[in-house]
């Protein structure tokens, strides 16, 4: 089910006219975003933008990437094009370290971040210079303070199926996997409005902002509450539980029964 | 006083009968003798827990808005049921650590079922005059089973909705009456409004009866037959020899249960089970990664995965889904001949002896390779059930998973029953060396010709019977019947029979010991 999720999703992104639509998108989020942005942000907006950022993006960009995504984003036979990715992507994909990619495998992995968040952001608006995408969110839908119960009801509809309930991961098809979920809240926020790999895209009008802050607030919510009932077993579900119960229960179980009939021989 | 309490007691009800039969009882000698009662121990436990969930717990589906103290769900709407199963872990005192006593008792139950069983078969416990306590037996093992699912459909979460939705599917795939066997259960189009009530009748009204029931029989058997041993010196056919419980071990036997109930109420503490929580209300449109049956179900759930996609046709404007009738008629037919294996040994056997002594497993090659075989394929069906854990924690692709256990489904039963007949064979071997020649002590001695020798130590004499006593089978000789005709159904239990019995090791007669005893000294 997921793999044709999936593959409709991939297609629709390289379609033309997803490509046009996600223009669209982003043309419109960015301006709708600049006209909402108010006096902090602002600042904090404008120096991410800046020339020199954008000038010592270009460098890093150049030395580190440009090899795989050429010089101006085009794309080579071994990677895809960033035209159109938005800083969103670029802060995603490097923020968490999957880029620069190291090996080949079914899927680019999370490692260790090998830049500073500077020089991550100043990558994100060399990319965002040359053509528009989804920017980086603006943090008010950040905070972790919306409606956590929407919020678990829409990551249940929409995430669960490849990510599990309690955000802990799944396997999906041909080697591939949804990872657990442990990022930060900017993070999710651009993989569900860039669609890193296999993940389905979520643009605003499937998700509204509020709706992402809302799912923010929910894995923020599994994330920081300690577990009711006691060690959660990897919120895996009953393959751990069974596999807890045979081993650990009958397991002890076992060895008291060992133990009594030794000494009544 | 309490001699008069007694006396007035017993002379109304003749309970000190029971108590001296009980008391009689001889205290297990080998660990396994024990699962018994480690399954009856885990269902009074369930029992108790059980008891006092249905004081809070609402069976009902009508939709209500969830007001309780978890965040994550505050006004979400939802079935009572749900919302209640949700009050009991957040809202009510040592709630969640009874649902979690429960669920956790319910799983060793089965588990110490399974185990208790698989001691019975290994050690055929289960011939003669026990065949029918091994039927009474795996019709409680289904019970269980049944009694599992129920329950755990029961707080009408996520995930146990789409347990109900996958046995809605099996229903719906019987042809011609499949759909109206469903709606018939769901009192319309699933999920529809009825279906936890029902489930609640049979879990906390009808199952638990039948099996409060049966569980009595089947220790009342118990106690008719007398416990089966292990032989030894002493032991023999005719007796059942150890200590007895009364004094010396009652105090033990019941300390067992609170050991057993220790054990529930530790895990419980301590380890999560069931967060239905995270998994929220029932929905039909979700579905979440890693949803999964409890681990009893899992062999069924992992038949369902294993079964290669395409095998539905239309026939007569009616569809027949091969993908669930044909792991549907294998499970049941694996389940059919397990429940009514004693009787298609004995008719392999011929064997109309009674039995009180056990087999050791390796002196029965060719049973005890069926059940490994039969563990197998168990196994493997069961592994299935994981296949998107084992693809995620491994590092390999589900479809490489799913055609690898595919391919083993067939293969591992037929490896595993011909690995476990030859270590049978070898041990039975080894075992007839030693009682034969003695052990190799490791001690080197040199002899006046210069010789060296390794010195063989014999055995002492209670260490020797166990290696030589078992009953020697032969295969069943074809009789023509009362008409003077060899039937082909004679033919064919002829053939099996020989297949049963063809590669066995002869116990060591006392007359093989004599002699070799003589040319040792
Ligand atoms: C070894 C070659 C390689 C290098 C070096 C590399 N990438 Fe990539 N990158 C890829 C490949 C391949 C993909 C496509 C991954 C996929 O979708 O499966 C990709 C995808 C991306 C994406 C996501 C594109 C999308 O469609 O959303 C971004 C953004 C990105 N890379 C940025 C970078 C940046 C920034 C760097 C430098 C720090 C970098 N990459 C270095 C190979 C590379
Ligand atoms: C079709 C399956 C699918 C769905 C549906 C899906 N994701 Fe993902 N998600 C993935 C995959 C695959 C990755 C890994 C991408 C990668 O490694 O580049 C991922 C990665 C992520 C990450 C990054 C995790 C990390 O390791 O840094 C987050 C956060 C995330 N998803 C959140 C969501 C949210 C929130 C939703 C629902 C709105 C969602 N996903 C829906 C498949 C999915
Ligand atoms: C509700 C589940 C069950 C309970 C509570 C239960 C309980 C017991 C107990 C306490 C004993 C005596 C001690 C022992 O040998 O362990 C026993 C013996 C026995 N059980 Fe069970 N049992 C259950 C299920 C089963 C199953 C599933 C089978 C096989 C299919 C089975 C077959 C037997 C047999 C044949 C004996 C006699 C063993 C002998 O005398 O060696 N039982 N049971």
């Amino acid at each position: 089910m997921s793999k044709a999720t999936n593959r409709k999703n991939r297609a629709g992104r390289r379609g033309p006219l997803a490509t046009v639509a996600l223009l669209a998108i982003g043309l419109f989020f960015t301006g709708g975003a600049y006209a909402l942005i108010s006096n902090g942000t602002a600042e904090a907006q404008s120096d991410i933008n800046s020339q020199e950022m954008i000038d010592e993006g270009e460098k890093l960009f150049a030395a580190n990437c440009a090899t795989c995504h050429g010089v101006n984003l085009e794309g080579s036979d071994i990677a895809p094009t960033l035209i159109g990715v938005g800083a969103a992507s670029v802060d995603f994909q490097v923020g968490t370290g999957r880029m620069p990619l190291a090996a080949s495998g079914p899927q680019g992995q999370e490692k260790p971040e090998q830049f500073t968040d500077q020089q991550v952001k100043a990558m994100a608006a060399y990319v965002a210079s040359l053509s528009v995408g989804p920017p980086i969110p603006d943090p008010r839908y950040l905070d972790e303070q919306g409606d956590a119960a929407n919020g678990a009801e829409l990551f249940r509809i929409n995430c669960a199926m490849c990510h599990n309930v309690a955000g802990s991961g799944g396997a999906l098809t041909e080697g591939k996997w949804a990872p657990a979920i442990n990022s930060t809240p900017a993070h999710t926020y651009e993989a569900m409005i860039t669609g890193p790999q296999n993940m389905p895209v979520f643009n605003d009008a499937n998700l509204s902002p509020e709706d992402k802050r809302d799912i923010i607030t929910a894995l923020a919510y599994i994330k920081d509450t300690p577990s009711v009932g006691g060690y959660a077993l990897g919120a895996l579900g009953p393959v751990a539980e069974g596999l807890f119960a045979w081993v650990f229960g009958m397991g002890a179980i076992v060895a008291v029964t060992v133990w009594l009939t030794a000494k009544s021989n | 006083m309490t001699a008069a309490a007694s006396s007035y007691l017993d002379d109304r009800t003749s309970i000190s009968a029971v108590v001296k039969e009980f008391g009689r009882k001889i205290f297990p000698d080998h660990w396994s003798f024990m699962l018994g009662e480690v399954a009856l121990y885990s269902f009074v436990v369930i029992l108790l827990t059980g008891s006092w969930l249905t004081f809070f717990f609402d069976p009902s589906m009508t939709e209500v808005d969830y007001e309780g103290s978890f965040v994550p769900l505050k006004g979400v709407e939802m079935s009572a049921a749900m919302a209640s199963s949700l009050d009991i872990s957040f809202d009510i005192r040592g709630g969640l650590l009874m649902r979690q006593m429960h669920h956790w008792a319910a799983l060793l139950f089965i588990a110490s079922i399974g185990l208790h069983m698989l001691r019975i078969y290994f050690t055929g416990a289960f011939r003669k005059p026990r065949e029918l306590n091994w039927v009474i037996g795996f019709v409680l093992f289904i019970l269980a089973m049944a009694e599992g699912f129920t329950g755990y459909s029961l707080p009408d979460d996520l995930l146990s909705g789409n347990g109900l939705r996958i046995i809605d599917g099996m229903v719906k795939g019987i042809p011609v009456i499949g759909t109206w066997i469903s709606f018939l259960l769901f009192g319309g189009e699933f999920p529809g409004t009825v279906i936890i009530p029902r489930l609640y009748t049979l879990h906390i009204l009808l199952l638990p009866a039948v099996i409060v029931a049966l569980i009595a029989l089947h220790l009342v058997f118990v106690v008719v037959h007398k416990h089966t041993q292990f032989a030894g010196p002493g032991k023999t056919n005719q007796n059942v020899v150890g200590v007895p419980i009364l004094p010396t071990f009652a105090a033990k036997a019941g300390g067992f249960f609170f050991i057993v109930f220790g054990v529930i109420a530790l895990m419980a503490t301590f380890f999560t089970i069931n967060p239905i929580w995270n998994y929220g209300p029932y929905d039909p449109s979700p579905v979440s990664a890693g949803t999964q049956p409890d681990w009893y179900i899992g062999f069924a759930d992992g038949a369902l995965r294993l079964i290669p996609p395409g095998l539905e046709f239309d026939f007569l404007e009616r569809t027949y889904s091969f993908n669930i009738l044909i792991p549907m008629a294998a499970l049941g037919l694996f389940i059919v001949l397990a429940m009514i294996y004693p009787f298609i040994e004995y008719w392999i056997t011929g064997d109309k002896r009674e039995h009180h002594l056990l087999d050791r497993p390796r002196n029965a090659p060719v049973r005890t390779a069926i059940g490994a075989a039969g563990v197998t394929f168990y196994g493997v069906l069961w592994a299935a059930a994981s296949s998107d854990l084992m693809a995620t924690h491994f590092h390999v692709a589900v479809e490489h998973v799913i055609h690898t256990l595919q391919a083993l489904v067939f293969l591992a039963p037929v490896i595993a029953f011909i690995v476990t007949k030859r270590i049978c064979l070898a041990l039975q071997k080894k075992d007839r060396e030693i009682a034969l020649h003695g052990f190799e002590s490791g001690r080197i001695v040199k002899l006046p010709g210069g010789e060296f020798i390794e010195v063989h130590e014999q055995l002492d004499e209670y260490e020797r019977w166990k290696l030589v006593s078992y009953t020697d089978y032969a295969p069943l000789m074809i009789r023509p019947n009362s008409r003077g005709k060899i039937t082909v159904a004679q033919r064919a239990r002829a053939g099996v029979s020989r297949w049963f019995f063809e590669d066995r090791i002869a116990p060591v007669a006392s007359k093989d010991l004599e002699v070799s005893h003589d040319n040792t000294h």
